[in-house]
């Protein structure tokens, strides 16, 4: 089976980032069906029956997230986390580069349902060109009439505010979003009040991912039970999968899920490189614990890569072949989250040090048996004792590497030295 | 005496009227004054905390966490290189030893002839599948080979600094090879 191109069909078309293209191919039509034939109640439900779930790494049913906002209680506002940070991960940047105007459409879409009068898209601050890009295309639906005051000549009014972050992958944690949004430092809340009920400016508020977003237009048109046919029965649609690593042709691919990951590997990626095989790979970017060769029959499907002990998480696969020192990789992994770590709680802001300093001292072969003991007792010290997942998450893969590659491990302490690079670099000479 | 010129201020001012609530136009003040400076100088965040009815210390206190803010000047030209997992597999160590030898400095510093500050971070970029990738004051540059950066480099080295980046950073990971060795 090939990509299922849903939200990537434009993707290469001339011009498709002007709004006179994307208006040719029948775009903002999502956005006048909605506002002409749909109450915000209607539309609600019509994405509950769509069954479709967040695209930022959670996998929350997008419909209940914005059934949970309090009645009657104005302004609400919606944030496009547009933060794309995970290791591994850059569908989002794909999405704003080859079709802004399904974004903007699918935010209005969303803004009309739960009646915020402001969209803000937080994109991240290295995405500089494709804020540039948004910012741009806002003007031209502006100037067209889809965004400001009575969009289309209906009573619904709405504004969209292009924010640029400024480097901290933490922000894409929803309330650490909405801190940095309000200009401070970008650091979690404490949950509950969950946003939905108190988010920004103490306001309910709906943090939605740019791809959730961009499927919203494609629901209006063809209906939630549409939506609801293609894909598996819990994960519905589509999802676009960030494949990068040792393959042959690393790139974005949208894929009907239920589709075996192997499938994925093999037509799209065209199978790992250099007639090499795979070691390993991580399916859901650097928060992700490490799947096997094994795991490759397994369909891109939430609840079934959950099972296997890993996550889709944000649509990320890394792929690895057989010269891959899993200790290396586990090591840069850890360097990431103590980088990132916002030093808000102690396990995350000391446990990230510990983790890193220890990696290190192995992948340099240079730390002892004992040593290397640790780690497990420093990752029991974090996993579900952080303030926000990023500290849980800064031990998923190292944790998940040790018990697939103990033996890889150990291997390292007291080396001297890298043993796995040691060793490729002798059968490249030989 | 105003550091900021009125083109900075006049942005901040339009940054601060386009929110709900004023104090949620810091980051774009600062990236404003750092447009204009090269990098966040100490006078150029009072003068946002002034714009903004804030305390400088609130000002310095957001501008310290992010890590696209310089605290210092740096060169003409800011490269950053992505070392996270997608990039190393794929060859980033390389790519930062030919820029170490290129440019003559280690990562977080700037060349002698002021044309480039360059750094390595742990921070994926969002370019894996371009993979290695590095951004050039902000614009994405794939694939990578020690040959298309040489030519990349000698493009911009004497263009005179874009609008945004230069400065240095205020805090980088070390390469992962750096810090195991």
């Amino acid at each position: 089976m090939a990509e299922y191109k849903l939200l990537t069909k434009d993707f290469g078309m001339d011009g498709i980032q002007t709004l006179a293209v994307y208006e040719r191919i029948g775009g903002y039509e999502g956005l006048r069906k909605a506002l002409r034939s749909m109450t915000p109640d209607d539309l609600v439900a019509e994405v509950k029956t769509s069954g479709i779930r967040g695209r930022g790494g959670a996998g929350f049913p997008t419909g209940m997230k914005w059934s949970f906002l309090p009645k009657a209680v104005h302004p609400r506002y919606l944030c496009v986390n547009a933060d794309e940070s995970e290791p591994g991960c850059f569908k989002d940047r794909a999405l704003i580069d080859e079709n802004p105007h399904q974004l903007i459409e699918g935010a209005l879409i969303a803004a009309y349902a739960i009646q915020a009068p402001i969209a803000f898209i937080y994109i991240r601050g290295e995405y500089h060109d494709q804020r540039l890009l948004l910012e741009r295309c806002v003007e031209e639906a502006r100037t067209a009439g889809y965004i400001g005051r009575g969009i289309l000549g209906s009573d619904f009014s709405c504004d969209i505010i292009v924010h640029g972050g400024a480097g901290a992958y933490i922000c894409g944690e929803e309330t650490a979003l909405i801190d940095s949004l309000e200009g401070f430092r970008g650091q979690p809340r404490l949950k509950p009040p969950f946003p939905a009920v108190k988010g920004l400016y103490g306001k309910p508020t709906v943090v939605n991912n740019v791809e959730t977003l961009s499927n919203l237009p494609h629901i209006v048109l063809r209906g939630g039970a549409w939506f609801a046919s293609v894909g598996a029965e819990k994960s519905t649609g589509t999802r676009l999968f960030c494949c990068s690593g040792h393959i042959n042709r690393p790139g974005v691919y949208e894929m009907e899920l239920g589709t075996p990951i192997r499938e994925l590997l093999e037509d799209e990626c065209r199978g790992i490189w250099k007639g090499r095989s795979l070691k390993a790979f991580q399916p859901g970017g650097g928060s992700m614990q490490v799947l096997l060769p094994e795991h490759l029959d397994l369909p891109l499907e939430m609840d079934a890569v959950q099972r296997a002990g890993s996550a889709l998480g944000a649509g990320a696969m890394v792929f690895m072949d057989e010269t891959t020192c899993m200790v290396d990789v586990s090591m840069r992994l850890v360097d990431f989250y103590q980088h990132e770590s916002c030093g808000k709680c102690a396990p995350c802001r000391e446990g990230t040090y510990f983790e890193s300093e220890l990696m290190h001292r192995l992948e340099a072969g240079i730390l002892t048996p004992a040593e290397l003991a640790t780690l497990t007792d420093i990752c029991d010290n974090m996993n579900g004792k952080c303030f926000c997942p990023l500290g849980d998450t800064a031990t998923w893969f190292v944790m998940s590497a040790y018990q697939a590659f103990r033996e890889e491990f150990e291997e390292h302490c007291g080396a001297g030295g890298c043993p796995v690079k040691r060793r490729h670099a002798a059968m490249a000479v030989a | 005496m105003n550091v900021l010129t009125p083109k900075t201020r006049a942005e901040i001012e339009r940054q601060r009227d386009r929110y709900p609530q004023a104090r949620s136009a810091v980051l774009p003040s600062l990236w404003a004054v750092q447009h204009q400076l090269g990098y966040l100088s100490p006078e150029g965040m009072t003068e946002v905390a002034e714009l903004l009815r804030l305390t400088p210390s609130e000002v310095q206190a957001v501008a310290s966490f992010y890590s696209m803010y310089f605290d210092r000047p740096g060169g003409r030209h800011h490269v950053l290189v992505c070392v996270n997992v997608s990039c190393a597999l794929r060859g980033a160590e390389e790519i930062v030893s030919h820029l170490e030898g290129r440019l003559g400095c280690p990562s977080g510093g700037t060349t002698a002839d002021g044309a480039f500050t360059w750094e390595h971070t742990v921070e994926c970029l969002g370019a894996c599948g371009g993979a290695p990738a590095m951004q050039v004051d902000h614009h994405f540059q794939e694939n990578l080979t020690p040959e298309r950066v040489d030519a990349i480099l000698d493009g911009v080295r004497d263009a005179p600094a874009a609008e945004g980046p230069a400065g240095r950073p205020h805090r980088s990971g070390g390469s992962a090879a750096q810090r195991a060795s």
